[in-house]
């Protein structure tokens, strides 16, 4: 098993966000996670790579239970990439800095074979061009893919994508989608929270709807958004038009 | 002349000892909590105290417990003071930088395996002190009127030199008691100023990153 969530629980205040939720993904799997917003999908991506503490449970990485208190976090956010719905790129830094910022300093790389990882990576999703351009003079589509670009780079084993085309216009949704798509059949595992119900369907292995912080149902997307079993997915579906 | 001197060699002292003061305060590590309290300690009684009674106390306390020359100077220490009074606000002043970071930078840099200290240095300083950089430029405005204040009591060096050595001698009692005096207005006042921004912060940021 790639990655395990063993009775996750985590609330801000008096809110449960997860309330125990359990969660089995293998390597190479993409794994989507449908739900109302407040439903937790963002809180769940931010607790595999540990950026929010949980409050009980357990995540495991490879078996490895990474959420024990008091591990240091940062060896095991080099394995799981995350990009976020605000791009968050660095906006003091050139897109190959803010790239090539942790494969130096996290990494350990030297300048020139940092430079080199994100020109090929750059060129791979047709960015190649803005490699000198500062965050604020791309469009929200370039930022994304760069977003995602900077997560690739560091090689991770799991990728987490937190509603990635939620900030865009819808012009610019496809070009972002269609990375993910050119990354599906790279082997990498995938964790994608998403409204967009058709990139759920078209992309994932497997659906899962979130609902009172659990997995309230989950299963092949055909079958989920076809004949979803549980009540309240249906009513989902029925509120997204879908 | 000597305006220019002291103001040349204080300012990056001062804005060395800001920067260091910023930091530890914004610093995250629970082992640091004693570090973080001694840093707010320092900065309300710093500026708590107007820096004319800083220099006074400085300039002429030092020298007055009987150094040796050249460290029994008032200008020296009166210099020192303006350091330690300088470095306290303009702390505040990086703080504000920092602070106005967005958290969703800091999950960014966290989560590509980035230290806190990888963090500050390559993220969250170098956005900070751009953005700071204009009420930067107002507090060295002022420190140049203050440095006016430690070449005033250069003149009283010389008395000393002449042999007559009034400082030694002079009592601090009311220099002190004003400086308390001051304190009982200005701490309550900034703890407020601290507490009214953490609430709002609380109401209208995302949730902090480990």
């Amino acid at each position: 098993m790639k990655l395990e969530l063993r009775q996750v629980t985590k609330s801000f205040g008096s809110r449960n966000v997860l309330s125990g939720l359990d969660l089995q993904v293998h390597a190479g799997e993409v794994v989507s996670f449908i739900g109302s917003s407040g439903s937790g999908k963002t809180t769940l991506l931010r607790c595999v790579n540990l950026l929010e503490p949980i409050d009980d449970g357990a995540v495991l990485l490879d078996g490895d239970e990474i959420s024990k208190i008091g591990r240091d976090p940062n060896p095991i956010r080099r394995r799981i990439g995350i990009v976020f719905q605000s791009f968050n790129l660095f906006p003091h830094m050139s897109v190959q800095r803010n790239i090539t910022l942790a494969l130096t300093q996290v990494l350990g790389k030297p300048a020139d074979e940092a430079n080199e990882i994100a020109k090929s990576l750059l060129d791979r999703f047709g960015l190649v061009e803005k490699i000198d351009s500062y965050p604020d003079q791309l469009s929200g589509g370039q930022q994304q893919r760069v977003a995602i670009v900077r997560a690739l780079a560091m090689n991770p084993e799991v990728l987490l994508l937190d509603e990635i085309t939620s900030a865009l216009d819808p012009e610019l949704v496809g070009e972002v989608l269609d990375v993910v798509r050119e990354l599906k059949g790279s082997g990498i595992t995938m964790l994608i929270a998403t409204h967009e119900m058709n990139f759920a369907q078209e992309i994932s292995d497997r659906v899962c709807f979130l609902d009172g912080g659990r997995v309230a149902e989950q299963g092949h997307p055909k079958q989920l958004f076809s004949s979803p079993s549980d009540e309240r997915t249906r009513q989902f579906l029925r509120r997204v038009n879908f | 002349m000597l305006d220019i001197k002291i103001f040349a060699w204080s300012t990056p002292a001062i804005i060395a000892l800001a920067l260091l003061l910023a930091i530890a305060r914004s610093s995250r590590n629970p082992a640091l909590f004693p570090v973080r309290i001694f840093v707010i300690a320092y900065i309300d009684i710093m500026r708590g105290v107007p820096v004319i009674l800083w220099i006074y106390l400085i300039g002429f306390g030092v020298p007055g417990v009987g150094l040796e020359r050249p460290f029994n100077s008032p200008l020296l220490w009166g210099s020192v003071a303006l350091v330690l009074t300088y470095g306290a606000y303009i702390a505040e002043v990086f703080r504000a930088g920092i602070d106005s970071v967005h958290e969703s930078q800091r999950a960014a840099s966290r989560s590509l395996g980035l230290s806190n200290t990888q963090t500050m240095r390559f993220v969250i300083l170098p956005q900070a002190i751009r953005r700071v950089v204009p009420p930067l430029m107002n507090d060295l405005v002022s420190l140049q009127k203050d440095v006016a204040l430690v070449s005033l009591i250069g003149p009283i060096e010389i008395l000393r030199q002449a042999g007559i050595d009034k400082a030694k001698f002079a009592n601090f009692t009311p220099y002190v008691a004003a400086a308390i005096i001051f304190l009982l207005i200005t701490i309550p006042l900034t703890r407020t100023t601290d507490y009214l921004l953490a609430r709002e912060r609380r109401r209208t940021s995302a949730t902090r990153v480990r």
